[in-house]
């Protein structure tokens, strides 16, 4: 599309169809920075709250920048919900489930994608009817497993119901499949073992395939509410994301805006680093993981 | 929502078996034998956890669907009474519309919006895109629940910018949108918009960018306008993409909970409470989690539903293509 067209119609100038005319493109950047303002508004506000004094944040008419600045919020939502242990809470579930499942997941994905056996087309076909079991309709029994177990409101509970995913089993059979096969094979003729091939050839060309699943498995475990909300008993347990929702917004006669402001920057904070580290790189994987298969 | 992220189901098979340069496999021969006790102990590990915690438990739930367990009695078997209790529950019957009505609003809104940001971001001569695209991207990051809060506080009928801004420019009061049983469900559907339109949008701009520019050039010369262009070109262009967001989107609305707990909890006068939201409450605090567990097989049901329409699809577009 970057090249214009040799041949011309009559009164059209070439190029016409990128209708680079300045107006054109002013009205396009205005509309696209109004949308990221759009999106960028309500993080900026977090902010703001989380640092503004109470009565300024209850102050009519509203403002969005206050008379002046306090650290007093973040203190308080300490004394509210056990902050500090429900960030630990939050990075050890969502580290370990990334991690299991990258391990456990790929290794399945090698198998449906590298490995031509007998039982392929059973196996794939298991999986693909687990993709419609929704995980939130299995809350009831896991919640029964996990307290049969004794595991309820501990981290093995936690983590190991997700320490495989078939949705990531197939995110990461599409990027293996795109592996040229000619690498594979003729380690195979050279007798590596299945092993060696999965773990020298084919893992190392399906980095942004890992990168990706990787990143989607710690955002949702991170931000993920109503599993460590239903699978713990108290506060002490919870991962932050829903330690949150004991800092309810309905309930703002009980809690201020900006304690639970404070709240919700802590949270969000940690992952907004991690996505800065791999950003051009993670939305690359999810373009991709769109167009293939 | 955001663990529903990658629902995809394979195309093909594999590629193992159409690659002209692998050696052919003997059935039966030694190596054959290898290859399928490598494949096993590849897939085993795997495969126990999902056993164990999704097959099983599905199983288990249909079991605890035919009793009286409320999590602490010893359940009772009562038959199809949860289930003939699910039609008769005016309430339950509302939460199943809800979340229709959420999903058929929340899906073409996102995708909508996806698309025009799609096309607007894939000009190549638009300043700043990266940047922008980054922004745009950023509310797909943050929690449900944080976006939920920040929306509670913007939306507050007393002390929220949004109303109050409102008013200055257009000289009357907003309804308190929360707390309107009209308004609720629109609100809470915009906010979800909002917080995923950014990641459909770079999925289409993917799509866009492997429609080839020579159908543009030609649909151009043929006296094709930008609008009929559109039609022509883009819209077929995308048609394997947007199943595959069509999908995504239906599964995400119908397992909304977080914005619903946080900022409705359901209300006002039950106007927002969706099946997931109407599982947890008799599940876990209700402690009906006999009728919780027949609840969730309406919703495995609706979402086994929508992944059918999309498998037949998808077998069309391949017959289509051949």
């Amino acid at each position: 599309m970057t090249t214009a067209t040799p041949t011309r119609r009559a009164g059209r100038p070439v190029g016409a169809l990128h209708r680079s005319t300045p107006v054109g493109r002013a009205a396009t950047l205005l509309l696209a920075i109004a949308a990221a303002v759009v999106c960028a508004f309500p993080l900026l506000v977090i902010v703001i709250t989380a640092f503004s004094p109470k009565d300024q944040v209850l102050s009519y008419p509203p403002k969005l920048l206050p008379d002046s600045w306090t650290l007093g919020n973040f203190p308080e939502v300490f004394e509210r919900i056990p902050v500090g242990q429900q960030l630990l809470n939050t990075v050890l579930m969502s580290v370990l489930v990334t991690a299991f499942s990258l391990v456990l997941d790929s290794m399945a994905a090698y198998a449906l994608a590298c490995i031509d056996f007998r039982g392929r087309g059973l196996a794939l076909g298991i999986l693909v009817a687990t993709i419609m079991i929704p995980f939130q309709s299995l809350l009831v029994p896991l919640y029964k497993m996990l307290s049969e177990l004794g595991w309820v409101g501990t981290m093995v509970g936690l983590v190991v119901p997700r320490a495989a995913d078939v949705a990531g089993i197939f995110l990461l059979r599409q990027f293996f499949v795109s592996i040229p096969r000619d690498l594979d094979s003729a380690a195979r003729i050279d007798g590596a073992s299945e092993f060696r091939i999965y773990w020298n050839i084919v893992l190392p060309n399906a980095t942004a395939g890992l990168l990706t699943l990787g990143m989607f498995n710690f955002i949702g475990n991170w931000n993920d509410m109503i599993w460590p909300m239903t699978m713990t008993n108290s506060a002490d347990e919870r991962t932050l994301t829903a330690g949150l929702a004991l800092l309810n917004g309905t309930a703002q006669g009980v809690i201020p805006y900006g304690v639970s402001m404070a709240g919700a920057l802590i949270s969000v904070v940690p992952l907004v680093i991690v996505f800065a580290l791999v950003q051009k790189r993670f939305i690359e994987g999810v373009a991709s993981a769109g167009i293939k298969g | 929502m955001s663990n529903s992220v990658v629902y995809k189901a394979p195309r093909s098979i594999s590629r193992a078996k159409s690659s002209p340069g692998a050696p052919a496999p003997r059935r039966g021969s030694v190596q054959s034998r290898r290859r399928t006790i490598a494949a096993a102990g590849f897939l085993l590990p795997g495969i126990a956890i999902l056993a164990v915690w999704v097959f099983y438990p599905t199983f288990y739930a249909l079991a605890i669907s035919f009793t009286n367990a409320s999590g602490f009695n010893q359940p009772k078997f009562i038959g199809l009474d949860n289930y003939a209790r699910i039609v008769t529950d005016e309430d339950t019957r509302g939460a199943i519309v809800n979340t229709i009505v959420y999903a058929v609003s929340y899906a073409p809104l996102v995708i909508v919006v996806a698309i025009a940001m799609a096309l607007l971001l894939n000009r190549k001569d638009l300043p700043m895109r990266g940047l922008i695209r980054t922004v745009v991207f950023l509310p797909f990051i943050i929690s449900m629940a944080v976006a939920a809060l920040a929306w509670s506080f913007l939306l507050d009928a007393n002390t929220g910018l949004v109303p109050y801004w409102a008013s200055r420019v257009l000289g009357t009061s907003m309804p308190d949108l929360l707390n309107d049983p009209t308004w609720a469900m629109p609100t809470v559907v915009l906010v979800a918009v909002w917080k995923n339109f950014g990641y459909f949008m770079v999925i289409f701009i993917a799509g866009l960018q492997n429609i080839s520019g020579e159908l543009y050039e030609a649909a151009h010369l043929d006296g094709a306008n930008a609008w009929r262009r559109f039609w022509a070109v883009t819209v077929p262009g995308l048609r394997p993409t947007m199943t595959y967001v069509i999908i995504l989107a239906a599964n995400g609305a119908f397992q909304a909970f977080d914005q619903i707990y946080i900022m409705t909890s359901g209300g006002p006068e039950r106007s927002t409470e969706t099946i997931v939201y109407r599982v947890y409450t008799e599940g876990f605090s209700n402690f009906r989690q006999g009728y919780a567990a027949s609840l969730s097989f309406v919703l495995m049901a609706i979402t086994m539903v929508v992944g059918i329409v999309q498998l037949s699809i998808n077998r069309r577009q391949e017959r289509d293509l051949a």
